[in-house]
C-alpha cells in the first residue's frame, strides 16, 4: 500500500517516465504531441504540492526510501517543472516546422519525445535524491540521455558537439564521483557513519576529517561545476547548446545547468561546517570570476546568436557561483530566485532563437537583419528576453542580481563583486549590441547569402505560430511577475535558503 | 588468509593495475590497448576479490564477479566491436610522444602520492597505502583523454579514469553503497555505448574517427 507521501515524492519521476513510455509505444503523432507538456505540467503540480507541504510551519523534510524532499528540493522541482512546461509546450510547433523542412523524420520526433521525458525524470531524481551517490548517478544519466538530443540533426557540427559534450561532461563529472568516494571515506571514519546521505552528512559535518574533506569538496565542486557550465571545464557548453534543437537547448540551459549547481549548493552545505566557509568561498569566487571573464571575452566578438545565449548562460552560472561564495541568507535567497528567473528567460530566448533559425535559415548574427520589421512579435520577445538577461527591471533577474551584488559587498567579497559587476556590464553592452544589429534595420531581401554550412534556407512561415508564441510570452511574463511580486515564492525561497545555511 | 599473504596479494594486484595503465600509454596499436584495458579490469576485480577474502564478505565477492564481467568482459568486448569497423587501428599522431608520455606518467604518480597523504594518515592500513595507485590511474586516464586523438583512445582514457575511481573506492572504504555502485556501472556502460554510437556516426559522416577533424565549432 503506497503512502500518499511516497506517491507525492515518486510522482515527479514517475510522470515523465510514463510520458516516455507513451511516446515509445504510440510514437509522435497529433494525439500524443502534447503528452509531454501534460507530464511536465504534472511535474510542476507535484513540485508545488511538495512546496506547500514543506513550507508549513514545523514541517520536516519528507522522505521515502532513497528519495527526500525539503523546501530546496521542492523549489528546484518547481523550477524544473516551469521550464519544462514552456519547452515541451513549444515542442510540437518546433518539430512540425522541422518535419516540414525535412530536417527530421517521424522517428526522430518519437525519439525526441522519449528522450526529453527521460531527461526530465533524471533531473527530478537528481533534486529528490537523498544520497550524494544517487544524485551523481542522476546527473551523469542526464548526460547520457541528452547526448543523442544534442546530435539529433546528425550534421557534422551536431555530431562534433555531441562528442565533446559526452567526453568533457563524463570526464568532468567523474571528478565529482572521485570526490563522492573520498567524502564517503571521510564519513566512514566519523562516529555517526552517515554514509552518503547528505542530510546526515551535513548534520555530522563537524566530525569529518578536514584534510580529506577539503580534497573531496574541491573535486565535487569542480566536477559538478563542469556540468553546470562553470570554468575551467565549460568548453562543451557553447557547442552543445548551439547545436541542440531549440526546446532541448531551452531545457539544458534553463534547468540542467542549475540542477548541477544545486549539487554544488548541497556540497557547500556539507563543506562549510567541516572545513570552514573560507575554503568554498575562495574556490567559488575564483570559479565565478573566471567564468564571467570567459563569457565576457567570447561574447564581445560573438558571431552566432545561439552561442551568444550559451555564453550568457556561463555568465549567469558565474553569478550564481558568486552568490554561493557570499553564502549569506540574502545571497542564497537571491541565488535561488536567479535560478528560476534565468531558467524562464533563457528558455524563452532559446525558443525564440530556434524560431529565428527556422525562419532565416542561419544562426549567424550577421545573417539576421531587421527582425523587428520582418517579424515584430518574435523580435519583441527576443528583445525583451535580452533586456531581462542583462538585468533590466521589471524582470526578476534585476532583483536577484541586485541581491547577489549587495550580499557580495556586505560579506567581504567587495573586490571580487566589483570586478564581477564590471564584467557583467561589458557582457550587457556586447549582448545589446549584437541584439540591436539583429532586430533593427530594414527587413532584408531574402537570399541565401551568409548562411553557414549545414543550415537550410529559411523554411518556416514568417507568422509566429501560437504554439510557440504562447510559451514564449508566458516565460517572459512569469519572469516579470516574479520581479514585480516575488510574494508567492517568497516564503519558499526563505525556507529553501534556510535548509542550506542551517538557520532555524 | 594470513596478513602477510593479504598484503602481498593486494600489492601484486595493485601493481598489475598500475602497470596496465602505463602500458596503455606505451603501446600505440588500438587492439593492444583494448587487450591491456581488459587486463586492467582483471586486476581491478582481483583487488576487490583480495579485499573480499580478507574481510570474509560475500557481498564484496559478488561485486568482484560483477566487476570482472563488466570491466574485463563486456566493456572490452564493446571496444573490440567498435574497433572492427574502424580504419587504420593505430594511434598515429598523439599530441605527446611515447617517451614524454611515460615521463608524464612518472610525474603523475608523484603528484598522486603527494595528494593522497591526508587519505593515508586518516586511516593507515595496507589498503589505504595503495590508494595512490588508484589516483595515479585516474590521472593517467585524464592524460590519455587530452593527448590522444583517436575516438577509441579517448574512450579508453575515460574508462581508465573510471577504473581508477572504482579502485580508490574499494581501497578506501570497501566501496560505495551497492545502489550507487550499480547506478555508476550502468551509467558508465551507457556512456560507452553512446560514445561508440557517436563514433560510428562520426565515421559515417567524416570518413574517419580522427578527432583532429572535429574543429568546425570554435570561437
Amino acid at each position: 500500500m503506497a503512502h500518499p507521501t511516497t506517491l507525492l515524492l515518486a510522482a515527479p519521476i514517475a510522470l515523465p517516465l510514463l510520458g516516455a513510455a507513451i511516446y515509445a509505444a504510440a510514437g509522435w503523432r497529433r494525439g500524443t504531441a502534447f503528452t509531454g507538456a501534460g507530464c511536465a505540467a504534472g511535474l510542476l503540480a507535484a513540485g508545488i504540492a511538495l512546496a506547500v507541504r514543506t513550507s508549513q510551519p514545523g514541517a520536516a523534510a519528507l522522505t521515502a526510501g532513497p528519495l527526500r524532499a525539503d523546501a530546496l528540493s521542492a523549489y528546484m522541482l518547481v523550477a524544473i517543472g516551469a521550464v519544462a512546461l514552456l519547452a515541451t509546450a513549444a515542442t510540437p510547433s518546433y518539430l512540425r516546422a522541422e518535419l516540414a523542412a525535412g530536417r527530421a523524420s517521424p522517428r526522430t520526433c518519437c525519439r525526441h519525445g522519449v528522450l526529453v521525458q527521460a531527461f526530465l525524470a533524471a533531473m527530478a531524481l537528481a533534486v529528490l535524491a537523498a544520497n550524494l551517490g544517487v544524485l551523481w548517478v542522476a546527473v551523469e544519466a542526464t548526460t547520457v540521455i541528452t547526448a543523442f538530443l544534442v546530435g539529433q540533426r546528425r550534421t557534422r557540427t551536431a555530431l562534433e558537439a555531441a562528442w565533446k559534450y559526452v567526453v568533457i561532461c563524463s570526464a568532468g563529472i567523474a571528478l565529482a564521483f572521485l570526490g563522492t568516494v573520498l567524502l564517503n571515506f571521510a564519513a566512514a571514519h566519523t562516529p555517526a557513519r552517515p554514509g552518503l546521505d547528505w542530510a546526515a552528512l551535513a548534520a555530522g559535518a563537524t566530525q569529518l576529517d578536514p584534510d580529506v574533506t577539503r580534497i573531496a569538496v574541491a573535486l565535487l565542486v569542480v566536477g559538478f561545476g563542469t556540468k553546470a557550465g562553470l570554468a575551467p571545464l565549460h568548453a562543451w557548453l557553447p557547442d552543445a547548446h548551439s547545436q541542440a534543437p531549440a526546446p532541448v537547448s531551452a531545457l539544458m540551459s534553463g534547468v540542467l545547468l542549475t540542477v548541477a549547481f544545486y549539487a554544488v549548493l548541497r556540497v557547500k552545505a556539507i563543506a562549510d561546517p567541516a572545513v570552514g566557509a573560507g575554503f568554498t568561498r575562495a574556490l567559488l569566487a575564483g570559479i565565478a570570476l573566471i567564468s564571467l571573464a570567459v563569457a565576457a571575452s567570447l561574447l564581445l566578438a560573438q558571431r552566432d546568436y545561439k552561442r551568444m545565449l550559451a555564453y550568457s548562460s556561463i555568465e549567469h552560472m558565474g553569478l550564481l557561483a558568486l552568490g554561493a561564495a557570499a553564502g549569506s541568507r540574502l545571497a542564497i535567497t537571491a541565488v535561488l530566485l536567479h535560478i528560476l528567473g534565468h531558467g524562464l528567460t533563457k528558455a524563452a530566448l532559446f525558443l525564440c532563437s530556434g524560431r529565428i533559425q527556422q525562419s532565416t535559415g542561419t544562426s549567424l548574427v550577421a545573417g539576421v537583419r531587421g527582425l523587428a520589421a520582418d517579424q515584430p512579435v518574435l523580435a519583441t520577445a527576443f528583445g525583451l528576453g535580452i533586456a531581462a538577461l542583462t538585468g533590466f527591471p521589471p524582470f526578476s533577474l534585476f532583483a536577484s542580481e541586485l541581491g547577489i551584488a549587495r550580499a557580495g559587498f556586505s560579506s567581504g567579497l567587495g573586490w571580487v563583486t566589483a570586478a564581477a559587476l564590471l564584467l557583467v556590464l561589458v557582457i550587457a553592452a556586447a549582448m545589446a549590441g549584437h541584439t540591436g544589429r539583429m532586430l533593427l534595420g530594414a527587413a532584408p531581401d531574402r537570399g541565401p547569402a551568409g548562411q553557414p554550412a549545414g543550415a537550410g534556407t529559411g523554411t518556416a512561415h514568417r507568422r509566429l505560430p501560437a504554439g510557440t508564441a504562447v510559451p514564449l510570452m508566458a516565460g517572459l511574463v512569469a519572469c516579470a511577475a516574479l520581479g514585480i511580486a516575488a510574494h508567492p515564492v517568497h516564503q519558499l525561497l526563505l525556507n529553501a535558503a534556510d535548509t542550506l545555511i542551517g538557520a532555524p | 588468509m594470513s596478513d602477510t599473504a593479504y598484503v602481498q596479494l593486494l600489492d601484486l594486484a595493485c601493481g598489475a593495475f598500475l602497470l596496465a595503465a602505463v602500458l596503455v600509454l606505451w603501446r600505440r596499436e588500438l587492439a593492444v590497448i583494448v587487450r591491456v584495458f581488459a587486463l586492467q579490469g582483471l586486476a581491478l576485480a582481483a583487488i576487490v576479490a583480495v579485499i573480499a577474502g580478507h574481510d570474509r564478505s560475500a557481498e564484496l565477492g559478488a561485486l568482484a564477479c560483477g566487476i570482472l564481467a563488466l570491466r574485463a568482459g563486456l566493456l572490452p568486448w564493446l571496444l573490440r566491436r567498435a574497433l572492427a569497423g574502424a580504419g587504420p587501428a593505430k594511434e598515429t599522431r598523439p599530441l605527446v610522444n611515447v617517451a614524454a608520455s611515460l615521463l608524464g606518467a612518472a610525474v603523475l604518480t608523484m603528484i598522486a602520492y603527494a595528494v593522497s597523504g591526508p587519505l593515508v594518515t586518516l586511516a593507515p592500513s595496507p589498503a589505504t597505502h595503495a590508494v595512490p595507485v588508484g589516483l595515479t590511474v585516474v590521472l593517467i586516464g585524464f592524460f590519455v583523454l587530452v593527448t590522444r586523438r583517436r575516438a577509441l583512445s579517448q574512450v579508453v582514457g575515460f574508462l581508465l579514469v573510471d577504473n581508477g575511481i572504482t579502485a580508490t573506492a574499494f581501497l578506501t572504504t570497501a566501496g560505495v553503497p551497492l545502489l550507487v555502485e550499480l547506478g555508476v556501472s550502468l551509467d558508465v556502460l551507457f556512456a560507452v555505448l553512446v560514445l561508440q554510437l557517436l563514433a560510428t556516426r562520426i565515421r559515417d559522416t567524416f570518413g574517419d574517427t580522427d578527432l583532429d577533424e572535429l574543429q568546425e565549432l570554435h570561437d
